[in-house]
């Protein structure tokens, strides 16, 4: 119970900043009064104590499970089922997101009116579909690449920087049209709940793997996914 | 009171889904690959629990009380009205009445403030910032400040949200800006120490999530539907792109500050 009311304490100083911002703008800049202050106020409620036990839960579920995860599968000896459970999370996760869905289907239309594909229901929706999968297939590969570079202990900068000077040159070919969706797909495939899972797998597996180093190799997982879809996003749109 | 239970019921609906394939993949594993008990099962279900209930109730919440003020104090800044409003009384406030008149870029300077408070204020707010925060901690044995972290990660959204707005205001090609911040990573990653680089790349991907996207979508197409000559579906996009590319820079430049004044 104490340790809950410190979290409830840090998710207050956490939303401070927020609420001080829409203030100032809505008070002294705008000069209007809060429309609804008691339904504000009540919304504002429910963020503190959703933050609170969101963190609460991290630390009971998320963290352990990633890191467990990680270990046990090490201990299996098995690297096939490790790099099988890294593609299926960035895949599983990725398919079904909201935010992923809401782009494809924005993406379809957009292509669809430039008549770069017909402009049909089956068409948009099969287009949609298609970058869809995309989108999460790259989520998986990504992982699975992550995972093989903290077990090889790779450099990270090398595969990052060889993926900008990719995405820099698939820019120059692909249709104009996909370009800001590929941009945005980075930004929409790793999930609030999805970060903190990977970023313990990640950890998790550099320390059980011997002569890797947390920091220097347990991170870079997420910087993964959201850098390869964008490239697979630009290709996507040159073939299709 | 309909409505607000049906959002309710809707947001819990789709937090559980976003969990499903996690939960499904892990018991999955469990059960036919690593045949394993599982340690504190009981523990780690109150955790998933938690985390369902607190991230809807933390949407929910944010859906009552945030969103809805800040998507029409994005609409309302860069109203042309209010701007020329707000820079005109600060001359002559006679002249308010001519609409006509050309607004200049430095004149949208609420929306360049309201831009980096907004991109710093959510950023310190968003949850996965505050988990991998936490790991970092973790991981650099505490030599590395969850708060430190945060505010480096928050200042590099508030530059890029603020760029952003530029960007649109002046209608400036976005290639440019994505091309020089490649380059800001680049350089900063030969001279940033070795440990903070990871975690930099990964800072950028965390940054754009629940709270910050909604908001500075709102900003983008309020900025993009008013500025004359932009168009919503080719300008409103790019400040995302932009927010998870400043964090990099900012948080390398986090460990080299600290790392000068020796404090890590």
């Amino acid at each position: 119970m104490r340790q809950f009311l410190q979290t409830i304490k840090n998710a207050l100083r956490d939303l401070a900043p927020i609420v001080l911002v829409v203030a100032f703008f809505q008070l002294v800049v705008l000069q209007q009064p809060f429309p609804e202050p008691g339904k504000i106020l009540v919304g504002l409620l429910a963020v503190v104590v959703g933050l609170a036990l969101f963190i609460q839960g991290l630390e009971l579920s998320l963290f352990p499970l990633g890191e467990s995860m990680a270990g046990a599968l090490m201990r299996k000896g098995n690297l096939y089922w490790l790099l099988f459970f890294a593609f299926a999370l960035g895949f599983g996760t990725t398919v079904a997101e909201p935010a992923l869905i809401a782009v494809s289907n924005e993406a379809a239309r957009i292509t669809a009116m430039a008549g770069v594909i017909a402009d049909t229901p089956e068409a948009q929706s099969g287009y949609a579909n298609g970058l869809r999968l995309t989108v999460a297939v790259s989520v998986g590969i990504s992982l699975v690449v992550g995972v093989v570079r903290i077990l090889k202990g790779w450099p990270i900068h090398y595969i990052i920087i060889s993926g900008y000077l990719v995405i820099v040159g698939l820019t120059q070919f692909a249709p104009k049209e996909i370009i800001g969706v590929a941009y945005d797909s980075g930004g929409v495939t790793t999930s609030t709940i999805t970060v903190p899972l990977v970023t313990a797998l990640g950890i998790g597996l550099s320390t059980v793997v011997k002569g890797r180093n947390p920091m220097i190799d347990g991170f870079g997982l997420i910087a993964f996914a959201s850098l390869f879809p964008i490239a697979f996003v630009l290709l996507y749109g040159m073939v299709v | 009171m309909a409505e607000l239970l049906h959002t309710i019921f809707m947001t819990f609906v789709s937090t559980i889904r976003d969990i499903a394939p996690i939960a499904i993949l892990l018991v999955f594993f469990q059960l036919f690959v690593l045949r394993e008990k599982i340690a504190h099962l009981k523990r780690i279900l109150i955790g998933f629990v938690y985390v369902v209930a607190g991230l809807a109730l933390f949407l929910i919440g944010l859906d009552q009380a945030l969103f809805p003020i800040g998507k029409i104090m994005a609409t309302q800044l860069t109203d042309p009205a209010f701007i020329t409003g707000a820079a005109n009384s600060k001359v002559d406030s006679t002249a308010t009445n001519q609409i006509s008149q050309e607004i200049l870029w430095w004149q949208y300077y609420w929306v360049y403030l309201f831009a980096f408070a907004i991109g710093f204020s959510t950023t310190i707010a968003e949850p996965s910032l505050i988990a991998v925060s936490m790991k970092a901690n973790e991981a650099s044995g505490g030599a590395l400040s969850p708060w430190g972290l945060r505010i480096a990660v928050a200042f590099g959204v508030a530059i890029s949200i603020a760029l952003g707005a530029f960007r649109i205001i002046t209608g400036t090609s976005l290639a440019y800006y994505m091309m020089v911040g490649y380059l800001l990573v680049i350089i900063q990653t030969v001279i940033a120490p070795k440990m903070i680089v990871p975690l930099a790349y990964d800072s950028g991907g965390v940054t754009t999530s629940t709270v910050t996207v909604p908001l500075v979508t709102a900003l983008g197409l309020g900025l993009a539907s008013t500025v004359p000559g932009r168009s919503a579906l080719i300008d409103g996009f790019g400040l995302i792109a932009l927010a998870s590319l400043f964090p990099m820079i900012t948080v390398m430049a986090y460990a080299q500050i600290s790392r000068f004044k020796g404090t890590d």
